[in-house]
């Protein structure tokens, strides 16, 4: 569209954005760690307690292989304020995950158990 | 970046046209509206993911109160849940397609990609429905045990926000039929996009964290 074309100015850096490549690198990227996922579920191959830190690993790859191949984060100069966002994002998730399975399980082991409370209230 | 401040300066003002504006402009750090939207709207999403991580840790606590209903393991079908999981990848793959069309403005792209995204989500959001409805019939509801109104909270809250992605998704598909590839309509398209990509990430955490460490041994 002449348009969009009319603000354009000598020396300007061409347009450059993703093309179906990256697209492409992610969605096998993804698509890998997915079926792996679902193979590691239900494998019996693998040692048992090392299969839910094994999904944990997979699932963290795999949402950075989204961040970058789809939603295009980076740590490249023009990026940076996406990247600290994200990064103050994940301090918040991290913190409201773990404080709230720390202090519950806290609460949980410290109360009486459920049968001791019935009889107090009778 | 400077590429993008081609695209979205179409809606500045004449001042900013000529060569000497621009340079003005560019002294005062002014950045193109375009990446000041971008910006915002992952601002927005970051907040959305927040939100979620207060479902997560919400269903991580109750996931052991089953009060004598049902658990994971004997409801989830994980079948199921690998074809959501396809079809929700697969519709995150044709919304990066779609993205192309909208730069390039190739109208074949961008609808034909568009259109399979809206198929691929909604195929993804009847297949959530059916697994409900299933878990409902059984007697499963959310009402049933805290684990159960944990995971419908959870999984919903997701679906909602596919749901409206959807709503989205065809909002913009009218509004780039009715109004063109104008540099406004191009910046909802990018949040439209953004959006649908996060989605995605969040459907990670949730058929790891919910189903496959649910069926897990």
């Amino acid at each position: 569209m002449s348009d969009t074309e009319a603000d354009k100015v000598p020396g300007d850096v061409p347009f450059e954005e993703p093309g179906v490549a990256v697209y492409l690198i992610g969605l096998a990227l993804a698509g890998l760690l997915s079926v792996v996922s679902f193979v590691m579920a239900t494998t019996t191959l693998v040692w048992v307690p090392s299969i839910p830190v094994a999904l944990a690993v997979l699932a963290i790859a795999q949402m950075g292989v989204h961040l970058v191949f789809f939603l295009h984060i980076n740590t490249g100069p023009d990026n940076i304020n996406n990247a600290m966002a994200l990064a103050f994002g994940v301090l918040i998730v991290f913190l409201v995950l773990a404080g709230s399975l720390w202090i519950m399980a806290h609460l949980n082991h410290n109360m009486a158990p459920m049968s001791q409370i019935m009889q107090m209230q009778h | 970046m400077s590429g993008l401040q081609a695209l979205a300066g179409a809606s500045r003002p004449a001042a900013g046209r000529t060569r000497e504006g621009r340079e003005l402009h560019a002294a005062a750090g002014t950045v193109s509206k375009r990446i000041v939207v971008g910006f915002g709207f992952w601002i927005f999403l970051l907040s959305d993911i927040v939100m979620f991580s207060a479902f997560f840790a919400t269903y991580a606590v109750l996931v052991g109160d089953t009060a004598g209903a049902p658990d994971g393991r004997q409801l989830f079908d994980l079948r199921n849940v690998e074809l959501e999981t396809a079809c929700l990848l697969a519709s995150s793959f044709t919304c990066g397609i779609s993205s192309i069309g909208a730069r390039l403005q190739n109208g074949l792209w961008f609808y034909g990609a568009m259109a399979a995204t809206f198929v691929l989500g909604a195929a993804f959001l009847g297949l959530e429905i059916k697994e409900f409805a299933g878990m409902v019939a059984r007697g499963a509801g959310p009402t049933r045990s805290a684990f159960l109104s944990a995971f419908f909270t959870l999984i919903g809250c997701h679906g909602l926000h596919i749901t409206a992605g959807l709503m989205w998704l065809l909002t913009m598909m009218a509004q780039v039929f009715a109004k063109g590839y104008r540099a406004d309509i191009l910046r909802r398209v990018l949040c439209f996009n953004l959006f649908w990509h996060a989605l995605d990430i969040i459907w990670v955490a949730l058929f790891t964290v919910v189903y496959l460490m649910g069926v897990a041994p």
